[in-house]
């Protein structure tokens, strides 16, 4: 559904997209991840054709983004970073105003309009004005007015980005519901939020691509210390050292690390030779032993140590580069 | 067509539903009314000094009262078109809306010829309110109605070429304030460059005085539609939309 080859878009002072290559197929739901100032939307405005790219190719739907843009137009939604709302009209004027400019036929204007307010749930406030509305409508607002004309690709800048923890759900809720109808690109810096929604991840930082997968396989890819962690409680029964030992014993343990210990309960990480699923083992072990297993869990790396990897940047300048706070939900 | 009068259409809603047009309308009521009573009144001074001297000037409503009224309400109109074009892109780029028109399958012309013409129409609802300072004319006196007509053409060609320069304008900034200073000062070089006129009759001067905006007003409002002036207009206003287009367009590369 998308192309891109080779594309750049460079500035007199610097370079925002640097090369980068992808494609999306029809139905994706694909995130497209880096942190702030990596050229994510400069790449979402390539494709919908606000700005030419400097060099490469790029196509929606079969469409060059420069040489047909009015095709690529017709078939694409797009959510900027901030909703591209008039504040002085009313929910159904503004959607209607925007039906009629991406050529929704007079007839079915008005219940394509109703059923945009229902999708996106904003009918309640149909007849209010825009400027009235709370952060979390105006969003849903935005999104209502991509989809007016019911376009093949829809693209989106940052959907939950100023939203509260109920709202980020809703919207999340909202765009994956849509996924059926169309092939969504969405992009941004908060890494949960591509594991929640998304099939597929673009990864670019500084204006280079550094990876494009699906979630599972990038989190596999990068799966580097594949550890289980075991806490054991021994009631004074044995020390660190020789539950250590005991857990050395299990066959298939390739190494053994004690990571805290409080008072008689120790916790150590236990990695396995090759990747083979050692718990069951792991647990009869200690249970044989007589001390309390307290918990056990696989240790796969988070897509957000996964990016820090990919991206190389230190965790220290990572923690300001990716502000995933407001993510508790 | 179809997608200029969408976006003419919420132009003149955005006019209409912001204080804008109520408050342009309020001052151009005002201000056309006193030019009417000071103008007419005078007018009637001067044919009843006439009466009552036992001399009988010619008198004519159209050259003496409706002419000399478009003049000061053409001069009147250099100072709110500024307010009505300033808006027009400035308020786009500051909203972001810019964006969804831009990537609306819509040509960059139909934007800005929707734009510039919900800017006429505000303007031309504005003459309406002239045209009731008339009507009291035709109640009480006997003009001719041609010249009226032809006025008023002129009026309206004159403000869609200061309109079509100040969306030019209204597209280099963000900020309104800006675009309506811009266009403002626009506005009075273009007003002063007849008053040229008095320094002789050069060719610098003849030049400076056909490019002056209100000396091309005076035929129309005298009745004469003069295919100089019309050209003069009509191709202000293509000139305007043109350099709008121009920079609608670098705004993308420059962006």
């Amino acid at each position: 559904m998308i192309q891109v080859e080779n594309l750049s878009k460079k500035y007199a002072r610097h370079v925002a997209v640097n090369n980068i290559s992808f494609s999306v197929e029809k139905g994706d739901i694909v995130g497209f991840l880096g942190p702030n100032g990596a050229g994510k939307t400069t790449t979402m405005r390539i494709l919908t054709c606000f700005l030419p790219p400097t060099e490469g190719k790029a196509t929606v739907a079969g469409f060059d983004v420069f040489e047909q843009p009015f095709e690529v137009k017709k078939r694409i939604g797009y959510l900027p970073e901030a909703p591209p709302l008039y504040p002085e009209m009313s929910v159904e004027d503004y959607l209607t105003f925007v039906g009629r400019l991406k050529n929704v036929p007079g007839g079915e204007l008005k219940s394509r309009t109703g059923q945009v307010m229902e999708r996106c749930a904003v009918a309640d406030v149909r007849s209010k004005l825009i400027s009235k509305l709370s952060k979390g409508y105006r969003q849903r607002v935005g999104l209502a007015q991509a989809i007016i004309h019911n376009p093949d690709v829809l693209i989106l800048d940052e959907p939950t980005s100023g939203l509260d923890p109920k709202q980020i759900n809703e919207t999340r809720e909202l765009i994956k519901s849509l996924s059926g109808e169309h092939t969504i690109v969405l992009s941004t810096h908060i890494l949960p939020e591509v594991e929640a929604i998304c099939e597929k991840v673009i990864i670019i930082d500084r204006g280079r691509l550094v990876a494009t997968d699906s979630v599972e396989n990038l989190k596999n890819r990068a799966g580097v210390g594949r550890g289980i962690q075991v806490q054991v409680e021994t009631a004074g029964a044995a020390d660190a050292v020789t539950v250590r030992e005991r857990l050395a014993q299990v066959p298939g343990a390739s190494s053994v690390y004690e990571r805290a210990s409080h008072g008689d309960s120790f916790v150590f990480e236990v990695e396995s030779a090759d990747g083979q699923n050692i718990r069951g083992d792991l647990a009869r072990a200690v249970v044989n032993a007589g001390w309390n297993l307290q918990e056990l869990k696989s240790m796969t790396l988070s897509l957000e140590e996964v990016f820090l990897h990919l991206t190389g940047s230190h965790p220290a300048a990572a923690t300001s580069a990716l502000p995933a706070t407001g993510e508790k939900a | 067509m179809r997608n200029i009068w969408t976006v003419c259409r919420r132009e003149l809603y955005a006019y209409f539903v912001s204080p804008i047009a109520w408050v342009l309308l309020t001052i151009f009521a005002f201000l056309s009314g006193a030019f009417t009573y000071l103008i007419s009144a005078a007018f009637l001074r001067a044919s009843l000094e006439g009466q009552m001297s036992g001399q009988t000037f010619p008198m004519n409503v159209n050259e003496q009262v409706i002419a000399p009224l478009f003049s000061n309400m053409a001069v009147v109109g250099l100072f709110l078109i500024p307010l009505i074009s300033m808006r027009l892109f400035a308020e786009e780029k500051r909203q972001g809306t810019i964006e969804l028109l831009v990537t609306s399958p819509v040509h960059d012309v139909e934007i800005i010829i929707g734009k510039w013409l919900s800017a006429v129409l505000m303007y031309g609802a504005l003459l309406v309110v002239l045209l009731a300072d008339y009507a009291f004319l035709f109640v009480y006196g006997n003009p001719d109605w041609k010249p009226v007509a032809t006025g008023f053409l002129g009026i309206l060609l004159q403000g869609g070429c200061l309109l079509a320069f100040g969306t030019f304008i209204s597209t280099l900034t963000r900020n309104q304030i800006v675009a309506g200073a811009v266009g403002f000062a626009l506005a009075l070089v273009l007003w002063i460059l007849n008053w040229t006129t008095s320094f002789g009759n050069s060719d610098t001067v003849q030049v400076l005085n056909y490019l002056s905006i209100v000396s091309h007003m005076d035929s129309f409002s005298r009745g004469v539609i003069d295919t100089k002036d019309l050209i003069y207009y009509v191709s202000m206003i293509f000139f305007g939309l043109f350099l709008t287009a121009r920079s609608l367009e670098s705004l993308r590369w420059r962006a």
